[in-house]
């Protein structure tokens, strides 16, 4: 199975949650923003957790093949 | 290696930032403290510097705990099993359990219930008439009434919870006896434990019904977690907000030309009240320090694995290299990334809370009293002295 990881940028708020608790998967860009280091990956709950944390929402965890959310719900 | 300054540098002065903060950041940006309790520690002062320790998995806030040699401004520091002394992913773990809860989303569903509560308060003041205190009539009930109803706890119990938490959060200063302060942390543990007691028979979709579905159905975290998670969000929730819209409120009817600004054009709350995040030094002193987990140059000091370093949030939010004109109050900000709520995962859980309460706060306090000024010389409002948090004691206001 393989999770997609989206961002919304224009809701990011730079909060720096899903960077400190997930930073094999997020950084935060230059301008403060979310930046996904890697979209497709192994299933992997440590970004279902971020996305989870994050107070905007701005992360979306989906199943690759199905589209189906992960995270948040 | 030199010896460490004397930090707080000095009592707090109001709503004034000490000018060392300024001279360090110019300086070297780190300067070594010694705090009144524990060992030395690295004080961070520019904004580059303070995110990165607050944002940068490198920086431990577990491995400055449990040792008994934390720095800090009082004489207790959070147990191992509190979240603010967690790093990922035990902190993730207990973040998780109350995060829904205080999602950008679900905290927009609530502005009409706050509403409510601010306009009955307010209809409350009209009623006994001008002159009256601000912290007491409004804003330490508003804040209170609403991290209370949605925690599930009693509203009558405040008046104790509040006054366990002054004695629990007080500095030195304050003359309470390490032992007072121990028995008053101890005791809104107790007192969280037994409402959780009561929620697990009376089951309810609060936040007490939360955590007791976490740790009981999920097995998610243990007791005395859920307990600490429990009197964090409540303290935080009461007491933190509630000096804010004190301290907001002072700010505006000092500021005259801000208080118009304001009431010209009230769709600038909102920015309003990031700029007074910005700008207000909410704290006595930085606390929460951060222990490097290896060798990592910060501002112009090598900091070594294993020493500690303390994330001056007030100070970054006055570096002239970020926002210009930092120490002037300027509503009109394009770009405010300030640190007032923090950074990181530990980012203050309530912000959106908070800045919901405070901009409605704010804006129906000045619809309803259009002629809302000070009802004495701004000379004459005393502020609190040996606690954690900065704020007036008592506000008295007049229309």
């Amino acid at each position: 199975m393989v999770w997609r990881i989206e961002a919304d940028r224009q809701v990011c708020l730079g909060t720096g949650m899903c960077a400190g608790s997930a930073p094999d998967y997020f950084e935060l860009d230059e301008t403060g923003r979310v930046r996904v280091v890697r979209d497709d990956i192994e299933p992997d709950e440590v970004v279902t957790d971020a996305a989870s944390l994050c107070p905007v929402e701005a992360i979306r965890v989906r199943e690759a093949a199905s589209g189906k959310t992960l995270a948040p719900l | 290696m030199v010896e460490p300054r004397k930090y707080p540098f000095s009592e707090p002065d109001r709503l004034n930032l000490d000018p060392a903060y300024g001279e360090v950041r110019a300086g070297e940006g780190l300067v070594r403290v010694q705090l009144p309790f524990g060992r030395p520690a690295w004080l961070a002062t520019r904004y580059e510097d303070v995110r990165l320790v607050l944002g940068d998995p490198r920086f431990s806030r577990a491995q400055a705990v449990g040792k008994g040699d934390e720095p800090s401004l009082i004489p207790f520091g959070p147990g191992p099993d509190t979240i603010v002394a967690m790093d990922p992913p035990e902190h993730t773990r207990l973040r998780r359990v109350v995060a829904k809860a205080f999602t950008m989303r679900r905290i927009d569903s609530l502005r009409p219930w706050v509403q409510k509560i601010v306009d009955d308060l307010l209809d409350d003041m009209e009623k006994h008439g001008s002159p009256i205190d601000l912290v007491e009539s409004f804003a330490r009930p508003q804040p209170g009434m609403t991290i209370f109803e949605l925690m599930g706890i009693p509203y009558e119990d405040r008046p104790k919870v509040q006054r366990w938490t002054d004695i629990a959060l007080s500095t030195l200063s304050a003359g309470y006896t390490r032992e007072e302060v121990l028995e008053a942390a101890a005791s809104i543990r107790a007192y969280l434990a037994d409402q959780i007691d009561i929620r697990r028979n009376d089951p309810k979709d609060d936040l007490l019904g939360v955590l007791v579905s976490a740790r009981d159905e999920q097995d998610r975290l243990t007791e005395q977690e859920m307990v600490n998670l429990g009197v964090a969000v409540v303290v935080t929730g009461n007491e933190t907000t509630a000096d804010q819209i004190t301290n907001f409120t002072y700010l505006l009817l000092t500021h005259p030309g801000h208080l118009q600004e304001l009431r010209d054009n009230p769709g600038l709350v909102p920015q309003a009240v990031e700029e007074m995040l910005r700008y207000t030094p909410l704290l006595a002193g930085t606390s929460f320090p951060r222990v490097a987990t290896e060798d990592i140059v910060l501002g112009d000091v090598l900091v070594k694995a294993g020493d500690a370093v303390l994330p001056s949030m007030m100070s970054a939010n006055r570096d002239e290299s970020v926002f210009a004109n930092p120490d002037v109050l300027d509503f009109h900000r394009e770009d405010n990334p300030h640190l007032g709520t923090g950074h990181g995962v530990h980012r203050c859980l309530g912000a959106q809370l908070a800045k919901m309460e405070l901009e409605i706060a704010l804006s129906s306090l000045l619809k309803r009293f259009p002629e809302l000024r000070l009802a004495t010389s701004a000379q004459e409002v005393v502020f609190r002295k040996g606690t954690l948090q900065r704020a007036p004691q008592e506000l008295l206001i007049a229309w």
